[in-house]
């Protein structure tokens, strides 16, 4: 079933992949479940051909191995190495047919129908012939077709049908071919001489290194969208306005002559706003954190241990919104009643209010893993410091901590950037103006929130207040990376010195 | 008991009087336990691991400025009694340890005594090296820095060094004194806990197996080492090779499943043992 699950996986990726390159507004999750009903009983009879591929290769091997006279070289490997070789003679290549078939298919379809049209309407822009071919799959799929007024989309959809239908038919046809080829290549390989087990080894390696490259892949894919959509984004609005810019008021106007058409895209109070938060955040999650981790793992009685632990772990799976609302309606307005008694002026909706929140939010994320690690530093190492005299204190700070350091520093940065990309709280308990300030009082907002604020809503896909969103989103990716470049630095720096 | 010996008793069953050496009577300890002025010493002292009991009823005097080398079958309690003595036993929460124990005639089990303070000047040498994840310098300059030994750099500097060098250490890392001591090999690293034991200059440094993972010559090292610190320390040591006991002890004890069979003066123990078991353990390995 793992193939299933990849050749899935690589059907959807192309198509989402061929979404993002073009801008032709089709739908792909369309092609998908239509190409889908035949190509998964394809895959199911390929899956059981692939058993019986694999005990045909494990029954020859060992026929073949017993017809063996003395004195000849045996068999290289066990019999079941010789049965996997068959499978994967049999169902490799047939997948990779399948695949290929099945991401190629829609669009060369989707093209020999719009050629098949009459000149005036295969001559439109690409958009509308998008568009029109939207509708032709849907009349195709409904199955009306022949009841349909227009002749040129009846014509056009029937076309359609029939090539859907000789497509199926001829993948089916090829699929099986280059499957029953493979196992016949496989059963012929069966010999003393074939190192079946170092193939299939090798074959193995492959897949694991596929299955990496799928996910690499597909972090890269992302991270070019993002970084396409955000050069778009570039030429209407210089760089330096946004990476320097103080004003943040992305509200176009629909006419030109209206003014303050064109916005301003100044980025740094979102980021600054995020900073804020992030730090207000930190500021609560890794004291308290690591105390509760270092009182778990060197004080706490087992007991208390067993108990304590999982309801930390509880705060890490409330579901964000909760919290937020928690901040804006219980935390928010308290922080505004505390402040008046003050004599201090404190925004309904406060960076305090959102950043106190989140802090106690990621607190497990500190606390759990600095828990874990400091429970991994061995005893032996706790022993040698009472052994020279160190109090209890004296030896978490100068021998556990120091050797569980890392996992601390990986654990403080996993929070950091969970607060970073946190949005739901500081939707709800940040606010929405944009402005230049670290007074935590007042209200500031984040580039998650402006994200969200950008995004949701009808929106013109072309328009700077759009892609501004991408560019955000960029700024955010570089800053979480730049972090986590950071920690690795400072773990491998630190394994250098003490391993 | 070793397997050998155990063989050996089955072999001579039928014979009235070794069927009786198989299952020797254990009450209370022959030879000599006691010394006029010890030391330490321990009086009616038990272990017990949760309910299991580990020492039972262990009396003993260590005289000053002696090596008292501790032997017995693995398992038999050594470590346990040696932990008993400067508190590490306190470390393991289902550990208590009863008895009367004295250090200079002082109770180190009194409501008043710091085990911070004992343990600093009843050193300890681990049977597993356990040296702490920073250089080599600051493992060996770890004890001297807590308890304020050295008034500045170049007196620290001093420290390290002598106690490297006592350690057989010096030589072999005196260019990585910055390098991780936990980069070390085995015997290397045990040598590193040697002389971060005898930097912070205890009165009694007690040993457990400390040259198990060490080569002939760094055994003869650290051994030549307790001869020379046996002039200003007390030194227990726990050790499996009956040859190291008889090299650099003065007294022997034999302890046997949580009890205290025999002590004596190590030439008895291992020329001429008192009591049934001590001699089926020496003839055991011996022969
Ligand atoms: N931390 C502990 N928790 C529970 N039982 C323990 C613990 N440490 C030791 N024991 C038990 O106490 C008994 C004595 O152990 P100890 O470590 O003192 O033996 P030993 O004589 O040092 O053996 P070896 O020569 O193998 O080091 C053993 O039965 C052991 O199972
Ligand atoms: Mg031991």
């Amino acid at each position: 079933m793992a193939f299933s699950g990849l050749s899935r996986l690589v059907t959807e990726l192309c198509s989402t992949l061929r979404h993002n390159g073009s801008d032709q507004r089709e739908s792909p999750q369309k092609h998908y479940l239509e190409g889908n009903m035949p190509t998964q009983t394809i895959l199911i009879t390929l899956v059981a051909l692939l058993l019986f591929s694999y005990f045909l290769g494990r029954k020859r091997s060992i026929a073949v191995s017993m017809s063996l006279n003395e004195g000849e070289t045996p068999l290289h490997s066990r019999p079941q190495y010789y049965g996997y070789l068959v499978a994967i003679w049999a169902g490799m290549p047939a997948i990779l047919v399948l695949t290929l078939w099945s991401s190629f298919n829609a669009p060369i379809i989707s093209s020999l129908t719009v050629a098949s049209m009459p000149e005036t309407q295969n001559t439109q822009s690409a958009d509308s012939i998008g568009l029109m071919m939207n509708e032709i799959i849907n009349l195709a799929e409904s199955g009306k077709a022949a009841e349909h007024s227009d002749s040129v989309l009846r014509n056009a959809a029937t076309h359609y049908q029939r090539l859907q239908g000789i497509s199926s038919l001829a993948k089916t046809a090829v699929v099986f071919a280059v499957a029953l080829v493979g196992m016949l290549i496989g059963w012929r390989l069966i010999s003393p001489e074939t190192r079946a087990r170092n193939k299939v080894e090798t074959v193995i390696r492959w897949m694991m290194i596929l299955c990496a490259s799928i996910a690499i892949l597909s972090t890269v894919g992302i991270v070019f969208s993002v970084l396409f959509e955000s050069i778009h984004f570039f030429s209407s609005v210089p760089p330096t306005d946004f990476l320097f810019g103080t004003t943040w008021s992305p509200q176009t106007s629909m006419r030109s002559d209206q003014v303050g058409s064109s916005g301003s895209f100044g980025a740094v109070p979102l980021f600054l706003g995020t900073l804020l938060i992030s730090a207000i955040a930190l500021i609560i999650a890794v004291p308290l954190g690591l105390m509760s981790a270092i009182y778990l793992s060197e004080y706490a009685t087992p007991k208390i241990r067993a108990f304590a632990k999982p309801v930390l772990e509880i705060l890490a799976g409330i579901p964000t919104v909760v919290y937020g609302f928690f901040a804006a309606l219980t935390v928010a307005p308290f922080l505004r009643q505390f402040g008046e008694m003050l004599g201090l002026s404190v925004a309904s909706e406060s960076a305090l209010a959102a950043g106190l929140v989140m802090g106690i939010m990621i607190i497990p994320f500190v606390s759990s893993l600095s828990d874990d690690v400091l429970s991994a530093v061995p005893q032996a190492m706790r022993d040698g410091s009472y052994g020279m005299g160190a109090t209890r204190s004296e030896t978490i700070k100068q021998v556990v901590i120091p050797a569980a350091l890392p996992g601390i520093v990986g654990g403080v940065l996993l929070a950091a950037s969970r607060a970073i990309g946190e949005t739901m709280i500081v939707v709800m308990a940040a606010g929405l103006s944009a402005k230049m300030t670290i007074n935590p009082l007042e209200a500031v907002t984040t580039v998650t929130v402006q994200i969200v604020t950008l995004l949701t809503g009808d929106q013109e896909f072309d328009s700077p207040k759009t892609l501004a969103a991408f560019a955000l989103a960029l700024g955010l990716f570089m800053v979480t990376l730049l972090l986590n470049i950071i920690a690795l630095h400072i773990i491998r720096k630190y394994r250098e010195q003490y391993e | 008991m070793s397997n050998s010996s155990i063989e050996k008793n089955m072999a001579n069953a039928e014979k009235p009087e070794t069927r009786d050496e198989f299952n020797v009577e254990i009450d209370g300890t022959v030879g000599s336990p006691f010394v006029d002025n010890p030391k330490m010493s321990s009086r009616n002292c038990d272990v017990f691991y949760a309910d299991k009991q580990a020492i039972f009823n262990v009396n003993l005097d260590i005289a000053k400025h002696e090596i008292i080398a501790m032997i017995g079958p693995s398992g038999c309690g050594k470590s346990t009694y040696l932990r008993v003595l400067n508190r590490m036993n306190d470390t393991i929460p289902i550990c208590r340890v009863t008895g009367e124990h004295t250090l200079d005639g002082e109770d180190i089990y009194a409501k008043n005594q710091d085990p911070v303070l004992l343990r600093a000047r009843v050193g300890m040498v681990f049977q597993k090296p356990n040296p702490f994840p920073k250089s080599i310098y600051d493992n060996v300059a770890y004890g001297a820095r807590l308890h304020g030994l050295a008034a500045n750099r170049s007196e620290l500097d001093d420290l390290v060094e002598a106690s490297l060098i006592k350690a057989g250490l010096f030589k072999e890392v005196k260019d990585d004194l910055l390098k991780p001591g936990t980069g070390l090999s085995g015997g290397q690293q045990q040598r590193l806990c040697i002389a971060r034991a005898i930097a912070v200059d205890p009165e009694v440094i007690l040993m457990d197996e400390p040259t198990s993972a060490l080569d002939p010559i760094a055994t003869a090292l650290i051994e030549e080492l307790m001869d020379e610190l046996k002039a200003n320390y007390t030194i227990a040591i726990v050790t499996h090779s009956m040859q190291q006991a008889a090299r650099v002890s003065q007294r022997t004890a034999y302890f046997h499943m949580g009890h205290l069979v025999e002590v004596n003066d190590t030439k008895t123990v291992f020329t001429n043992p008192e009591h049934k078991l001590t001699e089926n353990y020496i003839t055991g390995r011996f022969g």
